[in-house]
């Protein structure tokens, strides 16, 4: 099959103070490609731990993660930093862009990571803010560009080194009504081109948009629905 | 992220918040300068002592056999300077028997010196050097003749009265005039001038040209030394071992002439170019030595300031740090990114200070009699410096930034 995250009793607990907080507690499931997953819950559900884990930003304490063929849970630092730079793309509620880069650069910034040589680095960049329909914009900085507009830079880095999956987190937390129809759009349309999408919100009009719909409860998953709608 | 990018990205960094990051490399400009300008004014001032203070007073490859030391830059102690003027004085006799027992080829004239006036045609030249010497005189001195001839050994056998004049009195006594052939007055005795030396300059904006000289033996001699005794008996050589080989069997002879016992001291003296450094040595060595202390007092305190100024840029952009990780990122990526940017700071900084440090060794040139030149090795040295405290500066910084957790650093302000 073509599962590009393979999650076997998952597990995430770690130290606050004197007290032991099992923010994941054994969590089995599979995302195949191109597919379009919301992740939801309530505060202290462990949604958030789930994204860190999935984006390898965090290791988990027991279980397996397989991302794209490769065991991932009991990497190192630097090994999980290369994964990060090549599987994933990150898309944050608050944008996260380089405030005194242009946008251009800010796009280019996994490639410089990857090692990937100046011009070519241009070249792919450019293409990436045309997907999004940023191409006019490539020398502005984050400051001088609209909410929705530095979403599409943020999107644009995410898509530049063609990663596994695209790891959105409250994507529209950060916009108004208009634009946040319009980054969903964005994301609809790449979902449509055969990326994987999977997003975590806690907004239900958003995660109606995917076509799957998986809810954690206290480190659990409590459901994991096909959302009929959506798939039609 | 090859090293030509982390360069590059520092200097954005840098430029995008000048007047801070001048803040920050304002001790490493301080030493950098103050290493640049010393450097330039010491290396300047030995090049002149030697080249022209040593040279022009004693010669190169040269020495005098003396009864006391003539040019004394250090302290002596009165009771030295007693102990010296008890010794007796250097005599014709001493000359002669040192000449024939010094084997090394050199040449030799015996020297008397004095200050005198001299009078022509109603003028007066004080403060005149005469020099009672011999023919070998000129040619140990390397003076060029410009006007007339120097005088013979027959002539000095023959004591005749006639002088050889520096340009300095040529100009003050006989100006517009050929002076050759005319008669001067020194001490009551009268003088014919049958030649002129070539102008010499200055030395520390004193003139070397207020001199005459004329043969050892002549009838003034008495104004300047008692008969039979020399103030020196100058000794020059071709190169600095045959030096040293003279001077060793002149003072042989001269121990031996003396009847001194082994063990005891020389009663005279032998003065050099080197001993003419030797107080200056001694103030250039403390000088070199304390130059490094202050440019590392410097260097530290421009150190400890980019540190801080990293510590705080850390904190500042945890934020970005956390983003860069989240984008692929390693430890040494960000650790690399800030040991450059503190580096390159750094070098800014010592670049800079190598600017100021020519413009104020060539403004100390200009405005004051020391010279000054800059040596390319404290250019280097200066850069290398900059360098080396931007990296050591930036480490503990770097390392803390390159330690922080992704998530936790993404959520910062």
């Amino acid at each position: 099959m073509s599962a590009i995250i393979r999650i076997r009793d998952l597990a995430r607990e770690y130290r606050m103070g004197s007290e032991l907080i099992l923010a994941l507690r054994g969590v089995t499931l599979e995302i195949h490609r191109n597919e379009y997953v919301a992740i939801m819950g309530p505060s202290g559900s462990g949604k958030s731990t789930m994204m860190n884990v999935l984006g390898c930003l965090d290791t988990p304490t027991a279980g397996e993660y397989w991302l794209n063929g490769e065991e991932v849970s009991r990497l190192s630092d630097d090994a999980l930093a290369r994964v990060r730079n090549r599987e994933i793309g990150f898309v944050f509620q608050t944008f996260n862009l380089l405030p005194r880069a242009t946008a251009l650069h800010n796009v280019e910034l996994p490639l410089v990571y990857a090692g990937v040589r100046a011009r070519e680095r241009r070249d792919r960049a450019a293409a990436a803010l045309e997907r999004v329909g940023l191409a006019q914009r490539m020398d502005h900085r984050p400051n001088e560009l609209s909410g929705g507009q530095r979403q599409r830079v943020a999107i644009a880095r995410a898509l530049v080194n063609q990663p596994s999956i695209l790891l959105a987190d409250e994507p529209t937390g950060n916009l108004d009504s208009v634009t946040s129809e319009e980054i969903m759009e964005v994301f609809a349309g790449l979902h449509a081109a055969g990326q994987t999408v999977i997003m975590v919100t806690h907004e239900p009009d958003i995660a109606a948009r995917a076509a799957r719909r998986i809810v954690l409860r206290d480190g659990q998953v409590e459901s994991d629905q096909v959302n009929r709608e959506a798939a039609a | 992220m090859p090293l030509f990018e982390a360069v590059r990205l520092a200097l954005r960094t840098i430029r995008a918040q000048k007047l801070k990051s001048f803040f920050s490399l304002v001790g490493v400009l301080i030493g950098v300068t103050f290493l640049i300008a010393v450097v330039s004014i010491v290396q300047g001032m030995n090049r002149y002592m030697i080249d022209r203070f040593a040279n022009t007073l004693v010669g190169a490859n040269t020495f005098e056999v003396r009864q006391r030391p003539s040019i004394n830059m250090g302290h002596t102690t009165h009771e030295t300077w007693l102990a010296w003027q008890r010794r007796p004085r250097i005599s014709y006799d001493d000359a002669d028997f040192v000449r024939e027992r010094v084997r090394t080829p050199a040449t030799f004239a015996k020297f008397c010196q004095d200050r005198v006036s001299v009078h022509y045609a109603g003028k007066l030249a004080k403060d005149v050097d005469l020099i009672g010497t011999e023919d070998s005189y000129f040619r140990i001195r390397n003076y060029e003749i410009v006007s007339g001839r120097a005088f013979t050994a027959q002539e000095v056998r023959a004591a005749l009265p006639i002088l050889v004049i520096g340009h300095e009195v040529a100009e003050r006594l006989l100006p517009g005039v050929d002076p050759i052939g005319k008669e001067v007055q020194i001490g009551g005795l009268p003088y014919r001038i049958i030649g002129v030396v070539a102008e010499q300059g200055t030395l520390f904006g004193l003139s070397l040209d207020k001199f005459v000289v004329m043969p050892f033996s002549a009838q003034g001699r008495r104004l300047i030394c008692p008969i039979n005794i020399l103030d020196a008996l100058i000794v020059r050589t071709d190169d600095p071992v045959q030096m040293q080989l003279a001077l060793a069997e002149a003072e042989a002879a001269m121990r031996s002439r003396r009847q001194l016992k082994p063990g005891e001291e020389n009663n005279f003296a032998f003065q050099t170019a080197e001993g003419a450094l030797g107080t200056w040595e001694k103030i250039s060595r403390i000088l070199f030595l304390a130059l490094p202390g202050l440019v590392a007092i410097s260097l530290v305190v421009g150190g400890i300031v980019i540190m801080n100024i990293m510590l705080m840029a850390v904190s500042e952009r945890t934020r970005e740090i956390g983003i860069r990780k989240a984008l692929g990122a390693r430890r040494r990526d960000i650790l690399a990114q800030f040991v450059v940017e503190s580096a390159t700071l750094s070098a800014a900084g010592a670049v800079m200070g190598i600017g100021f440090g020519i413009l104020l060794a060539f403004a100390v040139k200009g405005l004051t009699p020391l010279p000054a030149a800059v040596a390319p090795w404290s250019v280097a040295v200066g850069v290398l410096l900059g360098v080396t405290v931007g990296i050591v500066a930036g480490v503990y910084p770097a390392s803390r930034a390159s330690r922080l957790d992704p998530i936790v650093a993404l959520r910062a302000e």
